[in-house]
């Protein structure tokens, strides 16, 4: 038997936007964008969603926490999600955010999920850029 | 725009795991789309075809797709990475042109090689959304509680609508989820991914559908009952599911609105609803009151080939006016996470 590796050597920019934003989480920090009418959006996108206009990069900081909008409980988690035990994927609108935020909340049991709940972003000590590099937990476990 | 008809359509019916190859599975379904359309496969003047090739986990497995169509001497064809609702929209196109006469859209797909919840994270944003590994089942979920937080749903019409579908596709020789069962019992039954239970899912589906369309000079000519369409539409929603209400479709309003459901009464309304509460979200877009017959066929929840799902919707809603009388309907195919975008298709009869 023969082993191979496949490679792909090539390096690339994430752009004006993304770029700052997971930098910003490997920094422990989360950053939206502020559009033209005033509303920051997280994840921060380079146009607006709603308009389709380029939007100006100016960045503002947002969390670390937020309010849980919409929520699901999750029993089995996939290979894929991002942690092995039960958890909720939720919608968090981040303190100082107009939108929502996809991330998981790490609540031990679905009975101390509900909407309008305070999450937290809990930060993985290593952090490597990546939108993984945080989760959340609920408030009043921080 | 010129009137345009369905001359032709056929589907496969749905299996948890088909033995035969995708393109294998297909050539029946399209060799019966073009024999009901009373035309020879030489007739067809353009091919477009919607499937998705992360489902086959190879590239360009789209190609091996026309074998099943026959593509020597060479055809004009196209492939949208699509529902085949989408590639009879761009067949419907090419048609406007006025130069061909008669186009074949068909849709396939086989989900049974792959596990779902790993694939479908591959279409979302790369650096904020598939890490997440964000499964489609998890994103309806959100989509669900939100609903039930607002209070346009219950868990009971949840249930009330799986048994709906199911009760319907007990005459659909396509359908896979047959059956009636009760609310109660499948209200007892435990969450798969709250607030969703096992009804409230789609099955996993292997399957493909086809429409043979033609302009209206060749329709009236080789069809006795041409089905018309008199309207069809697409539109999109922001891709980052915190960015817009998951409780409304914004985009299947529109696109209602300007294929023409309001220039009369729909009887027919076949919606791709592949959870059970985005059944409620689209009849309240689409304005659909209980005079209207919604999935008779059993709808997605009965059987969902994905990428042959939304087409099979209008090979049903046009089946409801050639076979079954009724004089106009409507058809939905939806694409992404939570109904992300929504084309809808309003058919006639004479």
């Amino acid at each position: 038997m023969t082993t191979h590796t496949i490679e792909f050597p090539y390096t690339r920019t994430l752009g004006p936007v993304i770029g700052p934003f997971l930098t910003g989480l490997r920094d422990g920090h989360v950053l939206g964008v502020r559009n033209r009418d005033g509303r920051v959006l997280v994840p921060p996108l380079e146009w607006d969603p709603a308009t389709g206009e380029a939007i100006d990069v100016d960045f503002v900081e947002v969390g670390p926490a937020g309010t849980v909008e919409t929520w699901a409980w999750v029993t089995e988690p996939t290979r894929k999600h991002p942690l092995d035990h039960p958890f909720a994927f939720a919608l968090i609108r981040l303190d100082g955010a107009d939108t929502a935020l996809l991330h998981a909340v790490d609540a031990g049991s679905m009975d101390r999920m509900r909407t309008g709940m305070r999450v937290v972003a809990r930060w993985k000590d290593e952090r490597a850029g990546h939108i993984t590099d945080l989760s959340f937990v609920p408030e009043e476990a921080a | 725009m010129d009137d345009i008809a369905i001359i032709g359509y056929a589907q496969s019916p749905s299996q948890r795991r088909a033995e035969l190859t995708e393109p294998q599975f297909l050539f029946p379904v399209i060799s019966e789309a073009i024999e009901r359309a009373n035309v020879e496969r030489r007739d067809i003047g353009f091919t477009c075809a919607g499937s998705c090739d992360y489902l086959s986990g190879q590239t360009f497995a789209f190609v091996m797709n026309l074998e099943a169509v026959g593509a020597w001497p060479p055809i004009s064809e196209s492939h949208v990475e699509m529902d085949g609702a989408w590639a009879l929209y761009e067949a419907w196109v090419r048609l406007q042109h006025g130069d061909i006469d008669v186009a074949l859209a068909f849709g396939s797909g086989k989900s049974s090689p792959g596990d779902p919840s790993e694939i479908y994270p591959l279409q979302l944003d790369p650096y904020t959304l598939t890490p997440l590994g964000a499964d489609p089942v998890s994103m309806a979920a959100l989509q669900a509680r939100a609903m039930l937080d607002k209070g346009t749903i219950t868990e009971q019409e949840m249930a009330e609508i799986a048994v709906r579908s199911r009760t319907n596709a007990a005459n659909n020789p396509y359908a896979q989820v047959r059956g009636s069962g009760d609310v109660d019992t499948l209200l007892r039954e435990p969450y798969v991914t709250a607030p969703l239970r096992r009804h409230d899912l789609p099955p996993i589906s292997d399957g493909a559908s086809a429409v043979v369309l033609a302009t209206a000079d060749k329709a009236r000519a080789v069809c006795e009952r041409p089905v018309w369409i008199r309207g069809i539409d697409h539109r999109i929603e922001p891709h980052q599911p915190g960015m817009r209400d998951l409780t409304e479709s914004i985009s299947t309003r529109q696109a209602g609105r300007h294929a023409g459901i309001d220039h009369g009464p729909v009887e027919v309304a076949e919606l791709s609803a592949t959870f059970s509460h985005q059944e409620k979200l689209l009849r309240e877009a689409l304005g659909l009151g209980d005079e209207v017959q919604v999935n008779p066929s059993g709808g997605a929840l009965a059987a969902n080939p994905v990428m042959a799902v939304g087409l099979a919707r209008i090979a049903e809603a046009a089946r409801a006016i050639s076979e079954r009388g009724v004089s106009r309907a409507l058809a939905h195919a939806t694409s992404g996470q939570c109904l992300q975008q929504n084309l809808v298709c309003v058919l006639e009869g004479a």
